[in-house]
């Protein structure tokens, strides 16, 4: 199979995939006109490089001390410093992405298919079960979110994965809400009642036809989502209930740097700036994606 | 009294008096049921928060009574503290009691200042209040003409800024902006005070009154206090401010967007209309109420941006005294935060739905 | 007598993916103190050329002409500041959806006090009083209840005629009218349209009437324009419509339904490309 561009730009695709396939390249398309999604994608494709190559792109081991070379100013050898053990601050940074990434990623994929089924499912089918879910998906958005991240990893006790557990039970009511707004239009429309009178059982309609439909609006809000994913777990971690030490976690490292923020500068902004980086590429890619996507909340 | 008047003899007037009564009482009534109706929702959304807290309390530890007196403490208290919280009867009666004690403002006591959760809360949450206040305020006054000249130059490079400035707010730490911002302003230039609501010197001077500071000095009478208080204040709320500006800006630039494509400010546009007046009166009015759910948002917000910003300002409020008990594994204290912000924040959502109802004029009727 | 409006080749242009298209193309017209129709389908491009004249053509969009003079003023060169006197003052427009047209939060007196007092001054009595004559002579019975109105609280028909009376309180010397009867209901289409000819015909004023309806135009109109895909096609008096030239208007003809009809289907026409609404 040659996969051309007249293949892609068909109009009349042959298969799922060759839609599908053709639907990205145009997404992609109209994402590369827009340059601050290009920045954001570039700032992307670098966290997960970064993530990837860790090993290759970090120039000191990440946890080994060197109490001789404690609180470095950047130089040549330590491109951002030392932090207090002595350690190289670029490279705990550059390991820490994979925290990063591991985070927002294990989030995403809790909370949003999670998010996605309970919508789909009070949507679909209304009713009780409407009313049931929806009231549950509404106590959790009448909360502020980090509060009651706060709260369960109290509750469960602090570490990463419960810090991922927590974010992710406070982000999949938002899901909830715009799968199921997805969802109503969907319910009705004729090709459903089709598919419905071929004798499809309701599972199968909601998994084949409506989840499907819904995926766009979904990673439109994701993606806009992990700038606070991120910054909610960097909050974890700083307050001292997210990953726990010696892992190069971002939020984690401003907090132990945050003692010598007056004398030794680095050890605490540093890290900040990949925080704001990787956010604001999320940010943009985020704005850039719903603008393509979901023309009718842009911003154009 | 109104109708008293009503032993009138003159008929006419009596009628047209009771048709006026009735219509007043059929109004009265309405905003009756509507109020109702308020009360209600709010009953029910704080039923499902406290069920919440209860859930988080209660359930999610696999060892409750453990999670809240805290590993270090001995079979006596730990045996004690079971009883005490009700766990060797079902779970069902346990909610109940739960929120029985919730509702007579009985959250436990905190194990690390040994005092009832509830005084606590109630000494603490002033000082969260004056900081949250002043970052709405700095918000509002910058946020909305940000957004508002963003929209009306669309496109331009001062959209442009504008923009990146509303996305940095959803990309930068609230506790990194705070810890620059102390190393920069307190620390380096001394432009503001450091830490603490208060410098140490006037510690105890001013007797609580409204517990916000800024009023309390000025009721005292103490100048000196009052400014040293606003130096210390003019720091973190104005971090708060920021992210309230980036939402508020972006909110206000895309309801503005909106409006500017409406045919009724082409219409202004055909009267001749100013510029200024197109946009502030016609496409600014009508979206002034859809702000009035943002900024409340805002400010529920700040409640959650208090959390970090208090905890790196050592400033004595809510957040504070959040994070404290969370380090301490003080359970009932986390779970009483939790749900006094809660309860905020929904009784400020709700409250923003009624004003919408109120202010405008197509929902009125 | 020198002409009320002269243009001379119109062209509004407006950037899309595929490059800039030209929605109005080069068009010329002149127009008296008399009542002129401009017909064509939707898209064809009759707003933007009853828009260009006001230069309310927003941006991307982009108005070139050789000459676009107004009572002898030429706009093409006026700026911004100085189009706000002749916009309302001069030239006033009657725009299609009251639904949509008339702000939502401001009260209907508010609406058309405004349309007095951008361009005059006068006291707030006498604003009043102006307001309220001005309801009265579009056959408001009512105008002191109806001052106090919010836009959705009246009938479109109503909405129309509020509209009218702010766009014509000012004392314009031309009114474009575009489309002031398509979102109406059929029953009051008429009472608005006798309106607007009774104010324009006993203020001595131009009128521009915009309208998708041949028929409409045709006993409202002295003379009729015929658009499409923003070119003028036929120019004839309103009276001698049966003689036109152009296929196209012979369509739009020969589209009309007749009392004596005994045909199943209405001719349609073909979509030209470059005109999609
Ligand atoms: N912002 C725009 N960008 C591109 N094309 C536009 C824009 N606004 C209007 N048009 C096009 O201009 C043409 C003429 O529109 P208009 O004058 O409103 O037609 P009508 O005769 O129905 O009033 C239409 O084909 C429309 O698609
Ligand atoms: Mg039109």
């Amino acid at each position: 199979m040659i996969i051309s561009k007249q293949w892609l730009l068909d109009d009349a695709p042959k298969s799922r995939t060759q839609a599908q396939l053709g639907r990205l390249y145009v997404v992609c398309l109209q994402l590369a006109h827009n340059p601050l999604a290009v920045i954001g994608a570039i700032i992307i494709g670098g966290l997960i490089i970064t993530a990837l190559f860790a090993p290759w792109i970090a120039t000191h081991s990440p946890i080994a001390q060197d109490l001789s070379n404690r609180l470095l100013p950047p130089s040549s050898t330590h491109w951002m410093g030392t932090d207090e053990l002595g350690r190289d601050i670029w490279s705990r940074v550059v390991f820490g992405s994979q925290i990063t990434l591991t985070i927002v990623m294990l989030v995403a994929v809790i909370a949003a298919p999670l998010g996605l089924v309970v919508g789909a499912i009070a949507g679909y089918f209304g009713g009780w079960a409407d009313r049931v879910l929806m009231s549950i998906t509404d106590i959790f958005l009448s909360m502020p979110k980090l509060i009651l991240a706060l709260a369960f990893v109290a509750a469960l006790g602090p570490g990463i994965e419960n810090a991922i557990i927590a974010i992710a039970i406070t982000s999949w009511p938002a899901y909830a809400r715009i799968a199921r707004a997805e969802t109503l239009t969907i319910r009705n429309a004729e090709f459903v009642q089709a598919v419905k009178l071929q004798g499809a059982s309701s599972t199968r309609i909601i998994a084949r036809h409506i989840l499907p439909l819904c995926t766009s609006s979904m990673i439109v809000r994701v993606t806009l989502d992990m700038a606070g994913i991120i910054l909610t777990a960097a909050g974890l971690g700083f307050i001292g209930l997210g990953a726990q030490p010696p892992l190069p976690e971002w939020g984690a490292m401003i907090s132990r740097g945050r003692v010598f923020i007056l004398d030794q500068w680095w050890v605490a902004t540093m890290p900040g700036f990949a925080i704001i980086l990787v956010s604001l590429g999320f940010c943009f890619l985020g704005d850039g994606l719903r603008d393509v996507l979901d023309p009718k909340h842009g911003s154009e | 009294m109104g109708w008293a008047v009503n032993k009138n003899d003159d008929t006419a007037i009596a009628a047209s008096q009771t048709e006026a009564l009735s219509r007043y009482f059929a109004r009265a009534v309405q905003v009756g049921t509507a109020f109702a109706k308020f009360v209600a929702t709010i009953a029910v959304t704080f039923l499902g928060l406290a069920a919440l807290t209860f859930f988080i309390g209660r359930v999610v530890p696999i060892d409750p009574v453990l999670a809240m007196v805290g590993d270090r403490a001995s079979n006596e208290v730990y045996e004690a503290a079971k009883i005490e919280m009700g766990l060797d009867r079902p779970i069902p009666l346990q909610f109940v009691s739960y929120i029985w004690d919730v509702l007579n403002g009985n959250f436990g006591l905190s194990i690390s200042t040994r005092q009832p959760v509830i005084e606590d809360l109630i000494r603490v949450f002033p000082a969260t209040l004056e900081m949250a206040t002043l970052g709405i305020i700095i918000g509002i006054v910058i946020g909305v003409p940000m957004g508002v000249t963003a929209a009306a130059h669309r496109g331009s490079w001062l959209d442009q800024v504008i923009r990146t400035v509303g996305l940095l707010g959803y990309s930068i730490p609230a506790f990194w902006l705070g810890l620059v911002g102390l190393a920069i302003f307190y620390a380096r230039l001394r432009w503001t005070g450091g830490p603490g609501r208060i410098d140490v010197f006037f510690d105890g001077m001013i007797p609580p009154v409204t517990g916000m500071l800024l009023i309390d000095t000025l009721i005292a009478g103490e100048i000196d206090v009052f400014w040293n208080a606003v130096s210390h204040l003019v720091l973190p709320a104005t971090i708060l401010g920021f992210f309230s500006l980036a939402y508020i800006a972006r909110m206000t630039r895309s309801f503005m967007l909106d409006q500017l494509s409406q045919e009724y400010v082409t219409t202004a546009r055909v009267k001749g209309v100013p510029e200024f007046f197109v946009i502030w009166r016609h496409a600014f009015k009508p979206i002034r109420i859809q702000l009035i759910t943002v900024i409340s948002l805002s400010y529920a917000g700040l409640l959650e941006g208090s959390v970090m910003i208090e905890t790196i300002f050592s400033w004595p409020g809510i957040g504070n005294y959040l994070t404290t008990a969370l380090l301490n594994a003080d359970m009932n204290a986390v779970l009483g935060s939790t749900l006094v912000i809660g309860a905020v924040f929904i009784f400020i959502n709700k409250f923003s739905d009624v004003m919408y109802r109120i202010l405008d004029p197509r929902a009125r009727s | 007598m020198s002409n009320l409006l002269d243009i001379d080749n119109l062209t509004v242009t407006f950037p899309t993916n595929n490059g800039p298209i030209d929605v109005v193309k080069g068009i010329s017209l002149s127009l008296g103190r008399e009542r002129l129709g401009i017909v064509g389908e939707s898209g064809s491009g009759k707003s933007m050329t009853g828009r260009a004249i006001l230069k309310l053509i927003r941006s991307p969009g982009r108005v070139k002409a050789d000459r676009l003079s107004f009572d002898g003023i030429d706009l093409l060169t006026r700026r911004e500041r100085d189009m706000r006197a002749i916009r309302g003052a001069r030239i006033s427009m009657v725009m299609q959806d009251p639904k949509f047209s008339l702000n939502p939060v401001m009260s209907v007196g508010d609406q058309i006090a405004e349309a007095i007092k951008t361009h005059q001054r006068l006291s707030p009595s006498q604003v009043r009083a102006k307001t309220l004559a001005m309801l009265k002579s579009v056959r408001i019975e009512d105008p002191e209840r109806v001052l106090g109105l919010y836009p959705h609280e009246v009938s479109g028909g109503m909405g129309q005629r509020i509209m009218i009376a702010m766009m014509l309180v000012p004392e314009p010397d031309l009114l474009i009218a575009d489309e002031p009867t398509s979102a109406l209901d059929v029953s009051v289409q008429a009472q608005v349209l006798d309106i607007i000819d009774n104010l324009v015909t006993s203020k001595g004023m131009g009128l521009i009437l915009i309208s998708h309806d041949l028929n409409l135009v045709a006993s409202y109109c002295d003379r009729i324009l015929v658009m499409r895909a923003g070119e003028i096609v036929e120019e004839c008096a309103a009276n001698k419509l049966h003689a036109a030239q152009h296929p196209y208007t012979k369509g739009l003809l020969a589209s009309m339904p007749r009392i004596d009809e005994d045909r199943e289907w209405l001719p349609v026409f073909e979509r030209t490309s470059g005109s999609q609404t």
